[in-house]
């Protein structure tokens, strides 16, 4: 059933790889959702020179409000991602683990 | 259960064995492997001991399982690992079954081996005749050729035909050659027969099996036409020197068709005798392989059993061995049950006796561990064997250790990955230990699974103090400070203040650790961490010196050196305390008494202002002034000199103490050993056992080293050589441990460039490619992670930490000079210390 595209130890690394990336990715999502100021740093706040806002906190506050709910999709984005990896890693261990077993 | 705290009480003791049970009862305690004997007669030769012929045999038993074992591994058949336990030793009479299997094993695999040798040769000469039939073929038929006939007439002419008056008869010989030598053989062939002869040669495509070294090669086939007998013989000759192999092949097309034929039947048959016997070898080497590895066990029990019945002694009836062993003092019960065991087992009536002996001896070190405190203990063993019933500082070390290494590698993320795989090791202790992976490296980590499960935890709790977790922090119970800028100020300025001399900050600190607000303090963070970092790493490291100095105190006491206390220990603590101890307690003193006063923020009251940061001392500055008996004229008016009343006396007082400690380390030792000489010599030279102020007299009786009075020089140098050691010692090793902070900060740096590099490149863009994007960074910030911070950086903090422990922590209490008592399962140990002793066969 299905085809071995990569060997046991390309898929161990796929495995962890993609645990690894759910947990941190969701809770990064998490984070950004609730606006977590620690990943302020981590934000696309630069707004191009040639625009007037008459308010420079609030444009900051808008920019900032939309960067953090963005970076939240894009976080789970990611982590989705991962789990797709996680499934088809989590395949190919089994059929290696199977294969080598009939040997 | 014996004590972690020193190493078991060893006694060493007579064991008088009967001949007949003496093979059981070695096997018995050899299964157990508490016991060490010593070798009764180290003038012997391996060749003159009594059981030569037993280990002879034993080394011809495992010469033959070798032979089986390569063979098995050509053919690649498994070997089945032993299930379960490993088997007992074997009786001696087994070991007759044992060699008879052997035997019969080997011979059987050397016939059958022959024998395919043997067809195989032949059916490497039939294919390479099939080869020639089939290539020199085409040269016959291109000399057939009727054209070429005609051509060949009119070149040569009616004369050329006809010379000499007789038919011109072109002989021929054909052969088959190795491909790389046939420029070779071509040249020879043209030099040797004046270029008279006519070589022709086709490749064979496949490749041919060499049976003697089973090796592929690649062979042409040849054919030379020549005239005469003369040339013929040299044509050979050449051949034979290049190790052609020459066949037989008739000249009428009829007669080679016939052969041809007849070689392919021969080739079939072959073919169906070779399958045969290769199944029969088959069938043997997988009957082999299901016991061998249980055989190679047996047989090097069997050995290591002869090896330890050869360091015996023989008494003079013949009737019964003498064995002398070190046994730990507690398992001499066990030790009683197992020789009863074994005489059972052997059938004899007598039983064995085991009598203690008195011995002045140093007896080897002996530690009882579990799986958990042996990787420690080997960490300790690495620097040296504990001397014996000396404080063993292991136990101390499965805290110490991971929390030092913690303090260094201090980041909640990066510590949940180590504690994760180390988890992940114990978890699986069981299925990993029964795969017996062969990698170096894997057993390494292996075998320290427990630490890096300790350091992993360890880290994560350093992580969660310094508020870092993949260089990010965590605001779990809300962060103390706040701004209280206004708009325009916020607009205009890039960096502001916080002050904590105002309402910025809340007066009351985080919680726990470090608040999280200082990740994002990107002007200051630094400066505020290496601060905190550093005197963190000063206290921790002169707590662990300490605590060092003072195992060397329990030492003094259990070896009954009471001089040692009073002229080494109290002096030592003493150094240390007034110097670096005082040093950490100004530490403390100006944490809690200079800061902002609630209520009063920005107050120019002179009696708040003292108090403020703007008032605290330099810690580093003080303490050098303290040791240069200066003072520093005062540049702030408002604040006080010192940071309380009668500093500047007390810590001359402090200095003065320090320093006199010096010449009593330098030469109270010295003095009293000299004083009780002379006080020996008034009393007449009796001889004293043990010097018991110095010696390291516990219980255990020592050679008596009495000292003489040529030695106390050597007294005076070694005691000036431990006091510049633990004087210089002292600054330098405080100094040490900075590294604690060093890494710690180099790790925290390299976290956030990871993060900042990387990760970040994968969170700063506005749509929803980011989330595609972020997944292909992610995995390359998660593999530099991985590799250079967990990995590289774990691996150098670790050593740091072990450095720590040898040399600042063990240097305090720890000598270090002892023999270890072998631990684990006997027979690999006695064998490989018996290593020069295998050379009987």
């Amino acid at each position: 059933m299905g085809c071995k595209i990569c060997g046991p130890k390309l898929s161990l690394c796929g495995l962890v790889l993609s645990v690894w990336g759910i947990i941190q990715l969701t809770l990064m999502g998490v984070f950004y959702y609730i606006r977590a100021v620690a990943l302020l740093e981590d934000l696309p706040l630069e707004h191009s020179p040639d625009e007037k806002v008459d308010d420079p906190i609030e444009h900051f506050i808008a920019l900032a409000e939309r960067g953090y709910t963005q970076n939240a999709y894009n976080c789970w984005i990611a982590a989705l991602l991962y789990v797709i990896t996680l499934v088809v890693s989590g395949h190919q261990f089994w059929m290696n683990n199977r294969s080598s077993v009939s040997m | 259960m014996g004590s972690l705290f020193r190493s078991e009480e060893m006694t060493l003791c007579q064991l008088f064995l009967q001949s007949e049970a003496a093979y059981a009862c070695v096997s018995e305690l050899g299964e157990l492997g508490l016991v060490q004997f010593r070798d009764l007669n180290p003038d012997v030769n391996a060749f003159q001991r009594k059981f030569v012929n037993e280990v002879r045999r034993c080394d011809e038993m495992e010469r033959k399982l070798r032979y089986l074992e390569k063979e098995i591994r050509r053919d690649g058949i498994p070997m089945l690992e032993i299930p379960g336990e490993c088997p007992e030793a074997p009786q001696p009479r087994e070991m007759i079954d044992l060699e008879a299997t052997f035997e019969k094993l080997e011979n059987e695999l050397r016939e059958v081996n022959q024998n395919a040798e043997a067809l195989k040769r032949n059916y490497l000469e039939l294919t390479e005749l099939k080869h020639i039939l089939r290539k020199t073929q085409v040269f016959f038929d291109e000399m057939a050729d009727p054209s070429r006939e005609e051509e060949q007439v009119t070149l040569l002419g009616e004369e050329g035909l006809m010379a000499g008056g007789q038919a011109l008869k072109l002989g021929f010989v054909a052969g088959v050659i190795l491909r790389e030598r046939i420029p070779a053989f071509e040249r020879m062939l043209w030099r040797a027969c004046r270029g008279n002869v006519f070589l022709r040669q086709a490749e064979i495509d496949t490749p041919l099996e060499d049976p003697s070294s089973s090796d592929q090669v690649y062979k042409s086939v040849f054919i030379i036409f020549f005239q005469g007998d003369q040339l013929k013989t040299r044509v050979k000759k050449i051949c034979e020197g290049f190790r052609a192999t020459l066949y037989p092949c008739p000249e009428s097309p009829a007669d080679r068709r016939e052969m041809a034929m007849g070689v392919m039947t021969r080739i079939e048959d072959l073919n169906t005798v070779l399958g045969q016997t290769q199944d029969h070898r088959h069938r043997v080497l997988v009957a082999a392989a299901k016991n061998i590895k249980n055989w190679f066990v047996k047989v090097r029990k069997i050995k290591a059993i002869y090896h330890t019945l050869n360091l015996f002694n023989l008494d003079v009836t013949q009737k019964c061995l003498i064995a002398e062993c070190w046994v730990p003092a507690l398992d001499l019960e066990t030790i009683q049950l197992a020789l009863r065991r074994g005489t059972e087992r052997s059938g004899s009536s007598v039983p064995p006796i085991l009598n203690r002996m008195e011995t002045l001896e140093d007896p080897p070190t002996y530690n009882r561990n579990n799986k958990f405190t042996q990787a420690f203990q080997n960490l300790i063993y690495a620097y040296g064997v504990a001397t014996y019933r000396e404080v063993n500082p292991a136990p101390y070390t499965i805290i110490t250790f991971p929390f030092l290494f913690a303090v260094m590698f201090g980041d909640l993320g990066h510590g949940a990955l180590m504690a994760a795989f180390g988890f992940w090791m114990c978890y699986k202790e069981k299925p990993l230990q029964a795969k017996k992976i062969d990698s170096e490296i894997w057993n390494i980590f292996f075998g320290g699974r427990y630490i890096i499960l300790l350091m992993g935890l360890f880290s994560m709790y350093t992580g969660l103090i310094y508020n870092d977790i993949f260089s990010k922090s965590l605001n779990i119970f809300g962060s103390s400070w706040r701004q209280n800028y206004n708009a325009s100020t916020l607009t205009e300025n890039k960096l502001l203040q916080l002050n904590p001399d105002s309402p910025d900050y809340l007066q009351y600190p985080y919680p726990f650790g470090i608040d999280p607000v200082w990740q994002l303090a990107e002007a200051n963070k630094i400066i505020f961490m290496n601060a905190y970092k550093m005197k963190i790493s000063i206290i921790i490291g002169v707590f662990h010196m300490l605590f060092g100095v003072c195992l060397s105190l329990w030492n003094h006491l259990y070896f009954k050196r009471r001089i040692s206390v009073y002229v080494e220990f109290i002096p030592q603590i003493l150094f240390l305390t007034l110097l670096f101890f005082y040093m950490v307690l100004l530490m403390f003193i100006k944490w809690t008494s200079y800061g902002p006063t609630p209520g009063a923020f920005g107050s120019q009251d002179p009696a708040i202002v003292k108090t403020s940061a703007y008032c605290a001392p330099s810690i580093l500055i003080t303490f050098i002034n303290m040791m240069l008996f200066k003072t520093d004229a005062n540049t702030r008016p408002q604040c006080d000199d010192t940071m309380y009343a009668g500093q500047l006396q007390l810590q001359k007082f402090f200095v003065i103490v320090a320093l006199l400690c010096v010449p009593v380390m330098l030469f109270g030792k010295p003095y009293f050993i000299m004083k009780e000489q002379k006080q020996r010599a008034r009393q007449g030279h009796q001889p004293v056992e043990g010097a018991a102020e110095n010696g390291t007299a516990g219980g255990a009786p020592v050679p008596s080293s009495g000292h003489h009075d040529d030695d106390i020089t050597e007294v005076f140098i070694h005691q000036g050589i431990h006091t510049i050691e633990y004087v210089l010692g002292s600054v330098s090793h405080t100094a040490s441990y900075l590294r604690l902070w060093a890494l710690s900060l180099a790790h925290a740096q390299l976290a956030e460039v990871a993060w900042n590099m990387l990760l970040r490149k994968g969170l700063m863009s506005t749509d929803f490619q980011g989330g595609i994007f972020l997944y292909i960074v992610f995995a390359g910030w998660a593999a530099i992670s991985v590799s250079i911070l967990v990995l590289m950086e774990g691996l150098s903090a670790f050593l740091h930490t072990l450095r720590l422990h040898w040399v600042e922590f063990q240097s305090k209490f720890y000598a270090g000079e002892g023999l270890s008592l072998p631990t684990g399962s006997r027979f690999e140990v006695i064998l490989d210390s018996a290593g020069p002793g295998r050379g009987v066969n």
